[in-house]
């Protein structure tokens, strides 16, 4: 049998060298950093982990509906698909930045991608 | 909903409503401050039913084990029977001598009664006779023969208005503690550490400091200082002889408003840090003071390329009813 994609991508351990990196960029989007202002960062951060973990396939502790309720008060101050694809697009470039192969970003890509309709509540 | 049974009192919990609102509702004369999970001043323990989690975020596991928690941020999914924390779980201290820092921070030393085990920048929880509850850092070592706090003079505060104004050498007070995260934790000896701060945020910085240079750290230590004002810098002698005899500390006193005079930084604190500090790889990070300052300066030493394991941040919280 295949290795999951969470073991190929080297589990918790690869969700911890992931976490800063790609936590930095989000910071540093000018797309998309203005969500981020009023938050804790080390709360932030769990979170951060929470979402790597499940899209890199792992133990999932996200839900669609913690998906929703989570996001529900950013759509108010307008989030939309472009913030999605700017996600989207730091993540493909902090797994890059790491040396993960392009077929696995992909499936990472994947993964975030289903959790769209959840986030932006459609 | 659930209940909190207490000293044979059964006090439901309303909606949303936390175990220490439920208790101050009901009239018991409960310590606290923040409010808001932080300073430590509410803690209680429970000795039947389930603590959630975020009720004892940051106690340390051996208190954890022990049921104690922090009942302002406590929201229970069943039943709880709680005990106030009593004398014995406290150390009593008399003050051993006040002496004034700047305008409006005071030096209060504390002689205790018993050893009270704790890191160079955690904080205390001091306890009045009368219940009034408030946390302050620790600026001493822990073989230093008496606790050091640095108490700023708070405009409505009550407790700092007893320590500026009334209190003795002599007078009794009750320690809790210590609590926090902002200590020095020796290995990586060659590592640069970056410490910065304003206000009363010192403190932790100058016993986090005392404690690197204690353990023989080899790398860089930089203290950057801020203070609205030349007069609210504070220990600036102190910490400029501490720079000759070690070269490898370098000290950055910084304020908003004034000229670059007498060796100051004029600007504000994240600015000066992102342009004394802009790359941070590798390094660690203390940070204290003003919450909202601590909070800006976190993303600031994490932008600069600080791993966010390394960052060791408390937030100085005003307590609720000075706020409100």
């Amino acid at each position: 049998m295949e290795r999951s994609l969470y073991d190929q991508l080297g589990g918790a351990a690869a969700v911890d060298a992931a976490v800063d990196v790609f936590y930095r960029k989000v910071l540093a989007d000018g797309r998309i950093n203005s969500f981020f202002d009023d938050v804790d960062m080390d709360r932030q951060i769990l979170k951060q982990k929470a979402f790597l973990t499940m899209v890199f396939g792992g133990p999932a502790s996200y839900t669609g509906k913690d998906m929703r309720t989570g996001h529900a008060h950013l759509i108010k101050r307008g989030l939309n698909d472009s913030h999605v694809d700017a996600v989207i697009e730091l993540l493909g470039a902090s797994l890059r930045e790491l040396g993960v192969a392009e077929p696995l970003i992909a499936k990472v890509a994947a993964i975030a991608e289903s959790a769209r309709a959840d986030v932006l509540n459609r | 909903m659930p209940a909190i049974h207490y000293e044979g009192n059964v006090f439901p919990l309303a909606e949303n409503e936390s175990v220490l609102d439920a208790l101050l509702r009901n009239g018991v004369l409960a310590p606290h401050s923040c409010k808001a999970g932080s300073c430590g001043s509410c803690l209680m323990r429970a000795f039947e039913g389930s603590i959630p989690a975020r009720a004892q975020q940051g106690l340390k596991e051996s208190w954890k084990a022990q049921g104690y928690f922090l009942p302002c941020v406590c929201h229970p999914a069943s039943d709880l029977s709680i005990r106030a924390v009593d004398a014995s779980e406290q150390v009593g201290a008399s003050i051993a001598a006040l002496d004034r820092l700047s305008d409006d921070v005071m030096r209060v030393r504390l002689q205790c009664d018993a050893p009270l085990e704790f890191h160079a920048g955690q904080y205390v929880t001091v306890v009045r006779e009368n219940g009034l509850a408030r946390s302050y850092s620790i600026a001493s070592l822990p073989d230093a023969p008496q606790l050091e706090l640095h108490v700023r003079r708070v405009a409505t505060g009550r407790m700092s208005a007893w320590l500026h104004e009334q209190a003795r050498p002599g007078d009794r007070v009750s320690l809790r503690g210590p609590f926090g995260e902002c200590f020095y934790v020796p290995g990586k000896e060659d590592q640069p550490l970056l410490l910065v701060g304003t206000g009363t945020g010192l403190a932790p910085l100058y016993g986090v400091l005392q404690d690197a240079l204690r353990h023989g750290h080899r790398g860089p230590i930089h203290l950057v200082h801020g203070a609205l004002h030349r007069r609210g810098l504070y220990l600036v002698d102190d910490l400029r002889r501490l720079g000759e005899h070690h070269t490898h500390f370098g000290y950055v006193p910084t304020v908003l408003n004034g000229t670059s005079s007498e060796g100051l930084t004029v600007g504000a604190i994240d600015q000066v840090v992102l342009e004394r500090f802009p790359k941070l790889n590798g390094w660690r990070g203390f940070v204290c003071g003003d919450p909202d300052v601590v909070k800006s300066l976190k993303k600031r030493l994490f932008l600069s390329g600080m791993a966010s394991r390394e960052i060791h941040a408390d937030a100085f919280l005003p307590s609720a009813q000075a706020a409100s």
